[in-house]
């Protein structure tokens, strides 16, 4: 069967984990019960077991009645605490919400939702992703808990996170229940904004890129647009929005007069991803000012907006850029 | 997949250190397996524990670093060399006990991490099962659970790395945890195959504390046993206990006297025992014996009837493999009635008559007019115990010193003694006379516990008394001591001395509410005894042998080990993997009752249907009740979705409910 998992994760089957089928993941969304569970000893339990092999060795010893009372007890303990421990992470649900898109040199975010099914807490519920650091949570009876599994992202495109370990120790840390996890989720990386302070390039280049609208039809109405917070209150359409389908803001051709077309070819830089960098950063800052812009990339046109979604398939567009 | 992101309750919660509630429990529950041991560490020992711990406590409160290394090397040299000093060793039992509490607490000192404190509790653990080597006694096993439960709770809030656990929470999960183990610990103790120990030496130190009669009688050595009430053994009999001056248990018996003391003969096993008669019935009896860290068992004279592996010397003292250094239990039978020892070989009689050639020349002209005068030993072994009788001999347990002509001193001047100098000097004139005679130790009498109807013979029951070798009698017991205070052996020895003072609390008279309580309470410690701490290989087949009614051998023990375990583990799993009861609003609880009852009629309300569709199902199949439907429709509605529904509303949906007849 053909592994529906990124490489990433299918490397990790190699090995023992491999051959023992202990490193194999499960595709989330899923329910965690007996099959989707391992358990072993922790470090500690295997130190308990030699404390109590000891005690049951000095009680045979000096034949201690109360030492076996002791010894036995403990071992006992220890076997509950192993059924305590598989309890804890057994009959979770287990989903992961797409992460929120990122820029480079940031954190992606994937949230990791544990959900409960048996009408029981839980306790010290400890996810990992890859090799970043651990994140514990509760979940009440019932209830879903949710980590905020932070991978960073180094490079723009898509990243795809390698395997998730959930895991508890809990009650006694005797043993260590666990279960690898894979998700199909990816989260989207923006590339990383430069931090040189070039100007937008109002008027630059007349000839395809960075030109601008010639109809100069000063304060003549263009339209409605819906409302964003920065907007000058006299231009709200308090006429349209008393209709109660929201605040729209009148938009006049002189506006139009800004718009700003980017281009990659014209965009300066020394290799593809500075450029991309540039692009980036004059994205963010026209965005931030509600300009209308454009994008030109080559075999991609994104005409000139200000909307949220425009901003982001801009973005996108410029992630998922393919190098020549 | 869920998509957009909805991180407002995204968690972020690292590991942490383990916190102030987590050193307390820790802190604690060291302190309480300590305690156990306090009563035989040296105070400088108990107090060093103490001071580490208090010190760490503070370091904790007032947020300070943990003390360096430079300070914390010298000091665990210094303890190291004050074990050295009190002890004169590490690795006694006692030394290296100290040495591991004292080890921990300087541990303590170094602990801020989630392993260190793991680290610690384990050692907690097994601090606490050496506390068994001191004392193991009911209440000790009792006291057991408190240092345990306070680590495993410790070790709860330990395995929570996020933060503090609620102090609730974590007594409730440790509870449950050993609550949950106490049903295996059982099934372990109770089939679990046991090895008898030891399996390796064990230091010298081990068995310093078991008291019982030694192989020799050196003046002193009996009147010291008796200052004690420690027990040496208990009875169990068959039938009726037998008349106290009947209970005479045999020990250690003594031919060599060196001018004063008494010891063994060191050939005693190499010769057949002597030829035993016995006429009459027998008693049979079980004796749980105390550890002595002797091969002696002690047996009602005249023992005819072996306890499986011990055999007799030649003058039937009864001897096991190996030193009783645990509790022991064996049964045995006697018969008062008994003919011992016919015919006296020349070595015996060598032996029994042997005197040092000097020394207590009055006892020996004493002796020699008796030989010259009366022509029978019988009518001897009469003059001694008239002697004996008839002038101003003294039964006490403190005797003045004797001289170096001890048996001279003794009968001619001194005249006070206890019965250890009544038989050494009856022996003595014996031999000097002519007579054979050996010296014969072990326990006389006992106190009968009603409670329970056994028999407590106790180390201040120790006696001593000779046997004399008569031409057709054999070994005849005569008990020299019998004839100076006949109460010593009809009545114990706290009615046998005018001032019971020196005697121990529970072998005297007085107090007799204090001894009724005694009594009970030892009639619980010797159920103990018998069945929690004498629990060994013997017992543990003899008792499975009896519930199964078959013979039990090792590997049907293993058997039902695993089958017990393995039945008792699904039954947790059941209780445990099973889900979690569902906490339901009242509002739902009244709602539940609605929908029972529209079942019961053939409308069963699927999970994904609402209140609205559950009263059209109704209400077409009965439409007479539309309009009720209807109402607990809406009032149910309003109750879940509503703002102003309030408890009339509640009423009026449990009435409308209650009223509906379909």
């Amino acid at each position: 069967m053909q592994s529906p998992f990124p490489d990433s994760i299918a490397a990790n089957q190699a090995g023992w984990k491999g051959k023992l089928r202990l490193g194999r993941p499960f595709h989330i969304p899923l329910l965690l019960t007996r099959r989707q569970l391992y358990i072993l000893p922790s470090r500690a339990g295997w130190g308990f077991a030699i404390v109590l092999l000891a005690m049951l060795t000095g009680s045979i010893n000096y034949t201690l009645s109360l030492g076996f009372v002791l010894t036995f007890l403990l071992a006992g303990m220890g076997l509950v605490a192993m059924l305590h421990t598989w309890r804890n992470l057994a009959w979770l649900q287990i989903e992961i919400y797409n992460p929120p898109a990122t820029f480079a040199g940031h954190d992606a975010i994937f949230p990791l939702s544990i959900t409960d099914t048996h009408q029981r807490e839980r306790h010290a519920i400890a996810a990992r992703l890859q090799d970043s650091e651990t994140l514990y949570g509760d979940i009440p009876a019932n209830g879903t808990l949710t980590l905020a599994l932070k991978l960073p992202a180094k490079k723009r495109g898509w990243l795809v996170p390698g395997a998730i370990k959930l895991h508890t120790g809990f009650p006694l840390g005797l043993f260590q229940v666990w279960s690898p996890l894979a998700t199909s989720s990816r989260c989207l990386v923006y590339p990383k904004p430069t931090d040189t302070d070039l100007p937008i390039p109002l008027d630059s280049n007349p000839g395809n890129g960075g030109k601008t609208d010639q109809r100069s039809g000063d304060e003549d109405f263009a339209g409605l647009r819906i409302y964003q917070q920065g907007d000058s209150p006299r231009r709200i359409d308090w006429k349209a929005s008393s209709r109660e389908q929201g605040m729209f803001t009148k938009q006049f051709q002189a506006e139009s007069q800004q718009l700003l077309w980017l281009d990659l070819r014209t965009t300066p830089g020394t290799d593809l991803e500075h450029r991309l960098s540039q692009l980036t950063r004059w994205i963010m800052t026209a965005h931030a000012q509600h300009q209308r812009y454009g994008l030109r990339l080559p075999g991609q046109v994104f005409p000139p907006d200000n909307s949220e979604a425009h901003y982001h398939q801009c973005l996108q567009a410029l992630a998922l850029m393919e190098p020549n | 997949m869920p998509t957009g992101a909805c991180l407002d309750g995204a968690k972020l919660s690292l590991a942490i250190k383990p916190g102030m509630t987590d050193l307390h429990w820790l802190l604690i529950s060291m302190g309480l397996a300590m305690a156990l041991h306090i009563s035989h560490f040296p105070a400088w020992v108990s107090a060093l524990i103490f001071l580490f711990m208090g010190w760490r406590y503070l370091l904790e409160k007032n947020s300070r670093a943990m003390p360096r290394l430079w300070i914390l090397v010298p000091i665990t040299l210094f303890g190291i060399m004050g074990i050295l000093i009190t002890y004169r060793s590490l690795f006694g039992r006692d030394a290296s006990v100290a040495l591991l509490a004292l080890m921990l607490a300087l541990k303590l000192m170094e602990s801020t991490t989630r392993r260190d404190y793991v680290i610690l509790g384990f050692a907690g653990y097994f601090l606490t099962i050496t506390a068994f080597l001191f004392n193991q006694s009911l209440l000790a096993g009792a006291f057991l659970l408190l240092p345990v439960a306070g680590i495993t709770a410790t070790l709860v809030g330990i395995s929570y790395p996020h933060g503090s656990m609620s102090q609730r929470l974590r007594s409730r999960i440790a509870g449950n945890l050993l609550l949950q183990g106490i049903p295996i610990m059982l099934i372990l103790f109770i089939l679990f195959p046991r090895i008898p120990g030891p399996l390796w030496g064990v230091p010298q130190d081990a068995y310093s504390s078991m008291s019982g009669l030694s192989d020799n009688m050196e003046p002193g050595n009996i009147s010291d046993l008796s200052l004690s009430a420690a027990i040496a053994f208990r009875v169990q009999f068959k039938g009726d206990i037998p008349a106290t001056q009947q209970l005479y248990w045999r020990g250690p018996v003594l031919w060599h006297f060196d001018g004063r003391g008494w010891h063994m003969d060191n050939n005693r096993t190499r010769f057949a025992p002597e030829n035993l008669l016995v006429t009459g019935n027998a008693v049979d009896y079980t004796v749980t014996l105390e550890p002595h860290n002797r091969q002696w068992l002690l047996m009602l004279d005249i023992p005819q009837a072996l306890p499986a592996g011990a055999y007799p010397s030649r003058e039937w003292q009864i001897l096991a493999r190996n030193p009783v250094r645990t509790r022991m239990r064996y049964a045995g039978s006697s018969h008062p009635n008994y003919t011992l020892g016919l015919d006296l070989d020349d070595r015996a009689r060598q032996l029994a008559l042997s005197i040092p050639s000097t020394g207590n020349p009055r006892s020996r002209e004493l002796a020699r007019q008796w030989q010259d005068q009366l022509k029978d030993p019988e009518q001897i072994v009469n003059a001694a115990l008239q002697l004996f009788r008839q002038q101003a001999f003294i039964y006490t347990l403190a005797p003045p010193r004797l001289g170096n002509d001890s048996i001279d001193d003794f009968i001619f001047n001194t005249k006070r003694g206890f019965c250890e100098h009544y038989a050494s000097s009856f022996a003595y004139l014996m031999r000097a006379a002519g007579v054979p005679a050996r010296i014969v130790t072990g326990y006389q009498g006992g106190e009968v516990n009603p409670v329970g109807q056994y028999l407590i013979v106790r180390q201040s029951d120790a006696h001593a008394w000779a046997e004399v070798w008569l031409p057709e009698r054999g070994w005849v017991r005569v008990d020299p001591t019998a004839a100076v205070s006949p109460s010593r052996v009809e009545s114990g020895i706290s009615s046998a001395l005018p001032d019971s003072t020196l005697l121990p609390i529970m072998a005297r008279p007085d107090y007799p509410w204090l001894r009724k309580l005694y009594l009970n309470w030892d009639a619980v410690n010797n159920g103990w005894n018998q069945w929690v701490l004498g629990y060994n290989q013997q017992r543990q087949l003899e008792l499975l042998s009896r519930l199964s009614g078959t013979r039990v051998n090792w590997q049907d023990l293993v058997l039902w080990l695993m089958g017990s375990l393995a039945a008792f583990i699904l039954l947790l799993c059941l209780f445990l993997f099973r889900r979690g009861k569902q906490t339901l609003d009242p509002i739902q609880t009244i709602y539940r009752r609605y929908l029972r009852k529209l079942a019961r009629h053939g409308i069963k309300a699927m999970p994904h249907e609402g209140a609205q569709d559950v009263q059209r199902r109704a209400s077409q199949q009965f439409p007479q009740h539309a309009a009720a439907f209807a109402r607990i429709a809406y009032l149910y509605q309003s109750l879940r979705y509503g703002a102003d529904a309030d408890g009339k509303t509640m009423a009026e949906l449990r009435i409308s409910i209650q009223k509906l007849k379909l």
